[in-house]
């Protein structure tokens, strides 16, 4: 068993961060790669990037957003319990080097994951410009995170309830009217990370995006996670799972993400009802 | 005429006793074993038609070198339990290969037999064999010899690692096996399907091993988790490969990224590893298709095509571009997938995928193929008949057209010395790579093959390793 450490909950609870034991694990990570977390024997194999490891105290941290059954039950799992099989890491770290001005766009649970790549764009020596958004304040996750990693932080509500009013691309965009900016990083749901590749190929600004599509290995065996970058076909679990986001087809992997929403809702229902129900006793 | 002659006459006249099987039509809807095994009575009745050849043909047909007139022999008088034993001295998984091994081109093949009439059912006896003893047996482990100090680790629990580790801690090394999955076994957990060869059977050969010694730490993707050179740090001093191919290959036409199109080693990952036929009873989803086409005609394809039925499909058809004789399925498999009314649509290659506004697969443009000259496989190749085109409805596919050499270890060990398809080069009598200390086996070395070749694989490179361990590379 991998043991979680330390559990807190975020935005309003429906975002989790589990510290979990896996020294070997710890040791090798680097920004950017994920792990497979398997929670129990009829588990289903979950891929989460890490958002920060500590490799002297042999942890590694996940930040979950709860949307179906597997993330509700990995919500139900406390300190001191565990997940049955943590496997990692996976995929490539992130290329980080000297570029200039970085800017680092996170949405949602996003954020966790862009939070060691903008530490490390810092650390590179770059002057790192971060977005972070949310649909309203209580959803926002890391802030402080962010802005101890960066040079320069804007935050973007939905409904104006915290910081600017309105979509991270509004305050991209301005910033791209104003500077020239060497790359920029985005990291969030897919909507998100379409809409501001869309937005830097207009001002010719190289963009990289990590994905997170369905799959059930991680080592490049079942293909379920492809994606078409330029025209081709790449296994994100192997190739990725960062791509250069003016190249990815993101309508086809906003609807490969569906392929299995009948059966996650049907899985995620009954999850809760089963939950209610023990609750009620 | 010789007594003798008579003898062998009468048991030539002896025919075969069939294992008994699910009918077609019950089994085509349910995930148990498709043969239900020998009772000890026809077990008996099948051995008593071996011949006990002076120079058995079975035995050389057999990768693995098992005795197989001794094994039967045992089993005619009765003695399951040394039967099963006397197999073990040669073969760690005989319930697995009993099972899934091509015995018509291996030892049955060669039983003397079978130039008349039909040959001994070595297959199926060995099965029985190792039956019994799971059900009845004393559980008492074979003889190992005296511990040697020295550490091995294998990499990938599959058909080719189990066999390293199996003969390495009975000549007494200290075996660890790493696994990148989260349960040991391989293709045998997540290729081959529960009708084919339950799960529970695959756990059981594992735990046998694991009895003798040998240490199975799952989660490990060497590679990335570890390396091969810090393994020989950690006090490692011989390592074997057997990591499998595992990269799946795909048709690379027009849509085939549209939902409903799974790559067999996803589909039977989803089906057998995750025991995803299930859901929602476990977590792991797999898509239910009510008009499924498999492409391919090898034995994936084949227990992909029976999958779908089990999961509950109304109608499978297999679309294979070359001709019946050319299909590499076994043929009891491709018969097996028939009786269960699957549909071989032969000489037909896809053109392009057909979907619908949602990005969801609704069918398939294909093309009637002839066959021309051979190519290098030997087999004739498939050429298109031009205006023959013509469109399936489907709402699933699985592609099961081969598998490729997938590069995570490999990329990740530079010395390794790989060939033009990214296969690890190696020394074919011993297993050796190029790298000092490292063996390898299996499909990573051969490209995807049987269960049993990697086996043998396994035998030659573990013979080699402990040559090495006690005298040097």
């Amino acid at each position: 068993m991998f043991k979680i450490v330390k559990r807190e909950e975020m935005s309003q609870g429906t975002v989790v961060l589990n510290e979990i034991e896996a020294p070997l694990i710890a040791k090798k990570a680097k920004p950017g790669q994920f792990v497979i977390l398997k929670a129990n024997e009829t588990g289903e194999r979950i891929p989460l990037t890490m958002a920060y490891t500590d490799p002297e105290r042999g942890i590694i941290a996940v930040i979950y957003q709860v949307v179906g059954k597997s993330t509700a039950l990995f919500k139900t799992l406390k300190v001191g319990e565990g997940y049955q099989d943590v496997i990692g890491p996976l995929g490539k770290p992130t290329h980080v080097e000297k570029l200039g001005k970085v800017v680092c766009v996170g949405g949602g649970t996003g954020v966790a994951v862009l939070h060691p790549i903008t530490r490390g764009m810092k650390q590179a020596g770059n002057h790192v410009i971060a977005i972070i958004g949310a649909r309203t304040k209580d959803l926002l996750i890391l802030e402080d995170f962010m802005k101890s990693a960066s040079h320069e932080l804007h935050v973007c509500t939905d409904d104006g309830s915290y910081g600017r009013h309105g979509f991270v691309t509004h305050a991209l965009k301005d910033i791209l009217d104003k500077e020239k900016v060497d790359l920029v990083v985005a990291i969030g749901p897919v909507p998100m990370m379409k809409f501001v590749s869309k937005l830097t190929k207009e001002y010719n600004v190289h963009t990289m995006v990590s994905l997170n599509p369905i799959m059930v290995d991680g080592t490049g065996m079942c293909g379920g996670c492809r994606v078409s970058v330029g025209g081709k076909n790449q296994f994100a679990c192997v190739d990725g799972p960062e791509f250069d986001g003016h190249q990815v087809d993101f309508d086809e992997l906003m609807m490969r993400l569906q392929a299995y929403c009948e059966e996650e809702k049907m899985c995620h229902n009954e999850f809760c009802m089963l939950e209610e129900s023990w609750h009620k006793k | 005429m010789s007594v003798e002659t008579t003898a062998k006459e009468k048991k030539q006249k002896k025919s075969r006793v069939q294992m008994p099987e699910q009918e077609p039509q019950v089994r085509a809807r349910n995930f148990f074993e498709v043969p239900t095994g020998y009772t000890p009575e026809m077990a008996k009745e099948e051995a008593s038609r071996c011949l006990q050849c002076k120079n058995p043909g079975c035995v050389e047909g057999c990768p693995v070198g098992v005795d197989i007139p001794g094994f039967i022999k045992l089993i005619h008088e009765a003695d399951f339990t040394k039967s099963i034993r006397h197999i073990w001295t040669m073969n760690s998984l005989p319930a697995v290969c009993g099972r899934v091994c091509p015995q018509e081109s291996q030892c049955e093949g060669k039983c003397i037999l079978g130039k008349k009439g039909e040959p001994v059912a070595i297959g199926n006896l060995e099965r029985f064999a190792a039956d019994w003893e799971r059900a009845n047996g004393t559980g008492a482990l074979p003889p190992k010899a005296p511990a040697t100090g020295k550490r091995v680790a294998v990499v990938g629990a599959g058909p080719a690692g189990l066999t390293v580790a199996g003969d390495l801690i009975q000549k007494g090394h200290d075996v660890t096996v790493f696994e990148a999955f989260h349960k040991p076994g391989g293709v045998l957990l997540y290729g081959i399907p529960e009708f084919r060869l339950p799960k529970e059977i695959v756990a059981q050969e594992v735990n046998f091993l694991e009895r003798l010694g040998v240490k199975v730490e799952c989660n490990s993707v060497v590679g990335r988790t570890v390396t091969l050179d810090e393994l020989f740090e950690q006090g490692y001093q011989a390592i074997f490969l057997g990591v499998g191919a595992g990269l799946p290959k795909f048709m690379n036409i027009p849509g085939e990224n549209l939902v409903g199109i799974l790559s067999a080693n996803e589909y039977l990952t989803r089906a057998n590893l995750m025991k995803a036929y299930l859901f929602p009873k476990v977590d792991t989803p797999i898509p239910r298709g009510k008009d499924v086409v498999v492409l391919g005609g090898g034995n994936v394809a084949m227990d992909s095509a029976r999958t779908a039925l089990r999961l509950g499909a109304d109608r499978v058809r297999l679309v294979y571009r070359r001709s019946r004789e050319e299909m590499p399925a076994r043929a009891a498999e491709a018969h097996h997938a028939e009786q269960e009314g699957i549909e071989f649509f032969l000489l037909t290659n896809p053109v392009r995928y057909l979907g619908n506004e949602k990005g969801r697969l609704v069918g398939m443009e294909c093309i009637k193929m002839e066959l021309g000259e051979p190519d290098a496989s030997g087999r004739r190749r498939p050429i298109a008949v031009k205006g023959s085109e013509f469109k399936l409805d489907c709402d699933l596919c699985i592609v099961a057209v081969g598998t490729g050499a997938n590069p995570l270890l490999t990329s990740s060990t530079p010395d390794l010395k790989l060939n033009k398809w990214g296969y690890i080069d190696t020394e074919s009598a011993s297993g050796k790579t190029m790298k000092k200390g490292v063996w390898a086996g299996g499909d990573i070395v051969t490209g995807s093959a049987t269960v049993i070749l990697a086996m043998g694989a396994g035998r030659i490179a573990a013979n080699s390793m402990h040559a090495y361990l006690m005298r040097g590379w």
